[in-house]
């Protein structure tokens, strides 16, 4: 692999990056014309496109890169489950939530001496 | 003179947008690429490479993949799929987002450019405040959110770049979970439809599950099996409330 190096690099994120996030962007504005509000294709695709995200979050969670991948897997599930629970007794407000899983995080990795 | 009072609105709703750069999702973003930083140098991907990468495909996610791709040797095509597949829930974004900006005057080619700065963060910004703008102004709005919001992070990413290396292990490790868990956050709390809720919970456990059983194609296999399940639940429990009705 010849990633590093010069133009090439910057060939690959225009064709595997850009190219392959602007075509769906790009017909997302060709069926925002056509497609229904509240059609059930949306709603098909609305849950597939969901479900996708979803599952790139549980991948980042459960086998993260850097620093994480030496941290035990009950911390980054805990601090998951704790900003969950914040998230909900605030009345669903992302900002609590996500505040509360990276303090439950941070402490976490002190406490194991990271 | 009527013309020159309605390009200076024009100018003052480009900067209302702009000013969304202050803005919590915005703020929470720009961590997020602090995160994004952090990853890209720990896999040691030159920082302009980062920074054009940050303009030129701006979805968080589909970099995240991209990079990931990179980091395990993936040929082009194959880096290329990956995105590409991870990428279809852009589509249904931008169709969700373009009959609420577009008025019918505005050109295609317009919407084009414009939905390249489209990617979650912008999205759920814009599907909450684009109401209380008036119709003619939400495209410039939507202008000035998403061009700040790309300029300020590639800006971003080109001067942290070279700081995170020397960042401590925990200030490290909570800027890459930003990520997952504000995504979490902010999917949960946009979802305007019950199938969506059922998605996340689905994708959330086919994800591994996938991952375990076909990792070649666990995040397309999640995407397509999850969702049609939770649109195929959600359906059923509509149809069944409604004959029940």
């Amino acid at each position: 692999m010849t990633w590093q190096d010069g133009w090439w690099a910057y060939v690959f994120i225009a064709i595997a990056g850009w190219l392959a996030t602007d075509i769906w962007r790009w017909l997302g504005v060709l069926a925002g014309e056509r497609l229904r509000e509240d059609s059930e294709a949306l709603n098909w695709v609305r849950a597939v496109a969901t479900a996708l995200v979803a599952a790139v979050i549980a991948k980042l969670v459960l086998y993260p890169s850097g620093v994480l991948e030496q941290s035990p897997l009950w911390l980054r599930l805990g601090a998951v489950v704790l900003g969950a629970v914040a998230f909900f007794l605030a009345r669903q407000k992302p900002a609590v939530g996500i505040a509360t899983a990276i303090a439950t995080l941070a402490a976490g990795l002190w406490w194991l001496g990271f | 003179m009527e013309r020159v009072k309605d390009e200076r609105s024009a100018l003052a709703w480009f900067l209302t947008g702009a000013r969304g750069i202050f803005s919590l999702p915005a703020i929470i973003l720009m961590l997020s690429f602090v995160g994004f930083c952090s990853l890209t140098a720990q896999a040691g991907i030159p920082s302009e490479q980062v920074v054009f990468m940050t303009g030129i495909v701006w979805a968080l996610p589909a970099k995240v993949i991209l990079v990931s791709s990179v980091l395990s040797g993936a040929s082009l095509a194959t880096a290329f799929l990956a995105v590409t597949l991870s990428s279809v829930r852009l589509m249904p974004m931008v169709a969700a987002l373009v009959p609420e900006l577009r008025t019918p005057k505005t050109p295609t080619w317009l919407l084009l450019v414009l939905s390249h700065f489209i990617a979650i963060t912008a999205w759920v910004f814009a599907m909450e405040r684009v109401q209380q703008v008036p119709r003619a102004h939400r495209v410039t709005f939507f202008a000035g959110f998403g061009i700040t919001l790309v300029a300020t992070n590639m800006v971003l990413v080109a001067i942290v770049y070279r700081l995170v290396a020397d960042f401590p292990p925990i200030i490290a490790g909570c800027l890459f979970f930003l990520t997952p868990v504000y995504f979490l956050a902010s999917i949960w709390n946009s979802a305007r439809h019950r199938v969506v809720y059922l998605a996340l919970a689905i994708g959330l456990v086919a994800g591994p599950l996938f991952y375990w059983l076909l990792p070649e194609f666990d995040i397309l296999l999640a995407g397509v099996g999850g969702g049609t399940l939770a649109w195929f639940v959600e359906r059923s429990w509509r149809l069944r409330r409604e004959a029940g009705a």
